[in-house]
């Protein structure tokens, strides 16, 4: 290569380059952080590979009654002559999953079972979310006594291994239900949402921009609202997303022990693994593998999108 | 009436088991309206600690303020804190060290402009946000209506300065502390803001307290200089008998210390010698005087009195550097 085309290309390369910055810079408006690590996300393939997997199953859920071949509750008498363990039929016509112990679709009560589980895995970490954000928000505000006490409680909950907690709190419940799993698999959430909300808003006290805030003369509420709690959400963001994972698994541990919704018409992954998966392993180990596969690649995309957003909303990669 | 008439003011710092640290030590200092007062020293001599006391935001727990602050006949000290919360922003602004930590880096520039004056104007979002840019112009950052919807971190080092002068300055504040305001910055930007300080107080006749350690800052700029030295004021003068004819040996060393472009270029630059971790208590003698060059045996004893001086001043000095014979 000749020098001189060398510096053309390189003249041309910076050319473009400081063309792309002015693009950038005359949008107008601000790039919030919101928005600048959304741009970032969408760079990063592995956001892309876990937004991909959760969105795959997501349009499953939704989409169930069109998507699945048959009702999930239907039984097949023609799959169900025999209810011994050597004898459940396999794939056949109309049913590419063949039929669970009790002839009933096994590909539809899969695609249900979405369904089931990101509800229960979506609304137990939101649940949380709320109350873990409720309680750090104030123990971080308030400190003092009010600090001390929400983080003893939090300190004896979080003491326990979180599975153990929950059976805890199903076992205490009159009556098992898909609730008592989505309220149980959320308490034990709580605490670690309120630490980490906790953590950062007495960062965000000490802040310089808090104290000038305060030499603002601005109320203690809009401080608290406006200034400390925006700038300490992000860690509980990411932890949310790594959350739901976490969720979906402890809910399917629930059911998969016998704790969960006791419905048997209920297609549930964690209940389908552990009643007929574990039944019929060694002669139709498919009714485990799918269940099982199901429930990681849900909670592998939630990991890999929570990661992944961690490092998009880490404010050291800002530009 | 001196507008803000610091009296006394002592800042103690004290933690269980701890022995009580006194950053402050009975500072009194006061400021005319439209007047500039710099306060000056070296890192720990209780610069910051003062103009927080004044503001009351040191923390509420671990130390004790004594003395007063006499405000406009108001004792800030003794106001309960949703007085003084009314009070700070309105009727004294602040402007801190570091331009880019001061400002709230999820908010846009407009919205954190817009707050104060919608908290002690009580205007509405609109008629804040339509103040706010006229506010940005003033202080000379170009194209506002566009720096309103921006971050903070999209912009420049002295144009973060410029928007937290115009947040201070938002509510036309009688007073107005800038805690090292030009620290953080480029030397160029250093002189445009301190520029536009200037003109800023001068047009709207706000008295200035100027915090810093830089002595070229205030030469610039005040009007009356008090020098602190381990929590008490040393030297207090004005701006010309200051730097042309310092009293006391840290003041003194202080500005010898300057790096000057016309001296001597193999000669060594002055330095005070010693750290402020050679000081001894006030109550045992003069806190200088282990790193003093003038020091005599009646340094050490007892503590020296701040004694007015008859330029108009005070010294806090058994044995000054003489006056300099008028030629």
């Amino acid at each position: 290569m000749s020098g001189a085309g060398g510096i053309t290309t390189l003249a041309d390369h910076k050319r473009r380059r400081i063309d792309e910055l002015t693009a950038r810079t005359s949008e107008g408006g601000g790039v919030s952080l919101i928005r600048d690590a959304g741009r970032r996300l969408l760079r990063n393939p592995t956001a892309i590979v876990g937004a991909a997997i959760i969105l795959l199953f997501l349009i499953i859920a939704i989409f169930a009654p069109l998507v699945a071949p048959h009702d999930p509750v239907q039984r097949f008498p023609e799959l169900t002559r025999d209810l011994t363990v050597d004898s459940v039929p396999g794939a056949s016509a109309g049913h590419p999953l063949g039929s669970d112990p009790l002839g009933r679709d096994f590909a539809s009560r899969m695609i249900y079972g979405a369904r089931q589980t990101l509800f229960v895995g979506v609304l137990a970490t939101l649940i949380g979310l709320l109350f873990g954000v409720l309680l750090g928000a104030i123990a971080g505000a308030a400190g003092g006594w009010v600090d001390v006490l929400i983080m003893r409680v939090t300190d004896v909950m979080l003491a326990l291994p979180s599975l153990l907690l929950a059976i805890t709190l199903v076992a205490l419940a009159r009556e098992s239900t898909q609730w008592t799993v989505i309220i149980a698999v959320a308490v034990v959430n709580v605490p670690i949402f309120a630490r980490l909300l906790r953590g950062s808003m007495l960062a965000q006290r000490e802040s310089d921009h808090v104290l000038a805030a305060r030499a603002l003369g601005v109320r203690r509420r809009d401080i608290v609202l406006r200034h400390m709690l925006p700038n300490s959400l992000t860690a509980v963001i990411v932890q949310a997303t790594l959350t739901f994972a976490v969720a979906i698994l402890d809910a399917a541990a629930l059911s998969f022990l016998g704790l969960g919704d006791p419905d048997i018409n209920r297609a549930e992954w964690g209940l389908m693994l552990g009643v007929d998966g574990v039944r019929y392993l060694e002669v139709r180990p498919e009714l485990a593998y799918f269940p099982a596969l199901a429930i990681i690649l849900v909670a592998l995309g939630f990991t890999l999108l929570g990661e992944s957003m961690r490092e998009a909303l880490d404010p050291k990669n800002r530009r | 009436m001196p507008l803000l008439d610091v009296r006394e003011l002592s800042v103690v710092f004290q933690r269980k088991g701890t022995k009580p640290f006194t950053a402050v030590d009975r500072v009194s200092f006061a400021v005319e309206p439209g007047e500039t007062v710099g306060l000056v020293g070296e890192s720990g001599c209780g610069k910051s600690v003062t103009s927080l006391a004044i503001m009351g935001l040191l923390p509420r727990r671990g130390n004790k303020v004594t003395g007063e602050v006499r405000f406009e006949d108001t004792d800030l000290l003794k106001l309960r804190p949703q007085d003084l919360r009314d009070r700070r922003g309105r009727d004294i602004g602040m402007i801190f060290q570091d331009p880019l930590s001061s400002l709230n880096p999820v908010i846009p520039l407009g919205l954190q402009v817009a707050e104060v004056l919608e908290r002690h104007q009580g205007k509405t979002r609109q008629a804040a946000l339509r103040e706010a840019r006229g506010l940005l112009d003033a202080v000379g950052i170009p194209d506002p209506a566009r720096r309103l919807k921006e971050f903070p971190h999209q912009l420049s080092g002295g144009m973060r300065q410029r928007a937290l002068i115009a947040i201070a300055l938002a509510c036309k504040p009688r007073l107005l502390i800038a805690d090292e305001p030009t620290t953080a910055l480029d030397v160029t930007v250093q002189a445009q803001i301190l520029a536009l300080l200037k003109e800023l107080v001068d047009q709207s006749g706000t008295a200035l307290v100027m915090i810093t350690h830089d002595l070229g800052v205030v030469a610039g700029l005040c009007d009356t200089v008090n020098v602190l030295y381990a929590g008490r004021v040393v030297e207090r003068a004005g701006r010309h008998a200051l730097f042309g004819d310092p009293r006391h040996p840290y003041t003194h060393g202080l500005l010898q210390s300057v790096p000057r472009l016309d001296a001597d270029r193999g000669g060594r630059l002055h330095q005070i010698r010693g750290s402020v971790n050679d000081n001894i208590p006030w109550s045992e003698g003069c806190a200088f005087a282990p790193r003093c060059d003038r020091v005599v045996d009646d340094c050490i004893g007892e503590t020296v009195p701040l004694e007015p001086t008859s330029r108009g001043g005070a010294l806090r000095c058994t044995n000054p550097v003489p006056q300099e014979v008028p030629a």
